[in-house]
């Protein structure tokens, strides 16, 4: 339905690993930083802001490359719930390109992930909502200004699985 | 993602803001759903299943002709009102450019905790 498909992402991974070892992947929050590709300035307290900044990612060198040129640009979140192995959840603007611009009026999107362990490891679901609240023009603008990158970044995300299968 | 927050080219914003501006509304994106389900239709049927005047239905239809995501065609004494799969497929592609954000994170964090 065309209603869902603009306001919502989810994503599905089997990541085989123990659940404890997951879970602090996910919400130690210099752990996070490092797959992910960015440097918080405290622990993940739910309820909190919590200030970042972009930092090449430690899982990818290609991807790292990528991610050199925005490093030190900020990246602040606002954790929701951290509810301990089973789910955490956090808020960002999602198209926070434009500097000097304030976006802490501006509404969110919700990122939230939920775990489940299973008998050969431990399935992650990622979803963010909540898109179909972001000003139109916002949207529009980093939707446009962001296409390079994104195309950039696939090509990287096929490289990158051919290479491990 | 760093993507999200780097400024680039600005070319076809106004593009893209009028897309996103016509699926912006819930009424709107009710048609979209209608026409996409039940094919090509006209006022008469469209008022019928929205329980909203033809006037206001027409209104909402011209901010989508306008944005390029519906177009009407003269069939006998009615307008056929139908999809413009291709804009919409426009606006998809950019939910799917955050998507593949998401499987980029996903696939570093796989690789972070399994080795």
């Amino acid at each position: 339905m065309a209603v869902a498909v603009t306001d919502r992402i989810e994503k599905n991974v089997l990541l085989r690993a123990p659940l404890a070892r997951v879970w602090r992947a996910l919400t130690d929050a210099r752990e996070f930083g490092r797959w992910f590709g960015v440097e918080f300035d405290g622990p993940f307290v739910a309820g909190a802001p919590l200030r970042g900044v972009i930092a090449p990612t430690q899982a990818d060198a290609e991807v790292a490359k990528m991610q050199q040129p925005y490093t030190g640009k900020p990246f602040d979140i606002t954790v929701e719930r951290i509810e301990p192995q089973r789910l955490f959840s956090f808020r960002w603007h999602p198209y926070a390109v434009e500097p000097g611009v304030d976006y802490s009026k501006e509404p969110t999107t919700l990122v939230e992930f939920t775990l489940v362990e299973q008998a050969n490891g431990v399935l992650l679901t990622v979803t963010e909502s909540g898109f179909d609240t972001i000003p139109l023009e916002r949207r529009a603008k980093a939707f446009s200004a962001n296409e390079g990158g994104w195309a950039l970044q696939m090509t990287l995300i096929e490289k990158h699985l051919a290479r491990s299968a | 993602m760093p993507a999200r927050h780097s400024a680039g080219a600005k070319a076809g914003i106004e593009e893209s803001a009028s897309i996103f501006f016509a699926l912006g509304d819930e009424t709107r994106l009710g048609l979209v759903s209608r026409l996409c389900d039940g094919g090509p239709s006209s006022i008469a049927k469209l008022t019928e299943s929205f329980d909203m005047t033809r006037q206001a239905i027409t209104k909402h239809l011209r901010v989508m002709e306008d944005a390029g995501l519906v177009r009407r065609s003269q069939q006998g004494r009615e307008s056929q009102w139908r999809l413009e799969p291709r804009r919409l497929a426009e606006a998809r592609r950019h939910l799917e450019a955050i998507s593949a954000q998401w499987d980029g994170a996903l696939m570093r964090l796989k690789k972070f905790v399994e080795h």
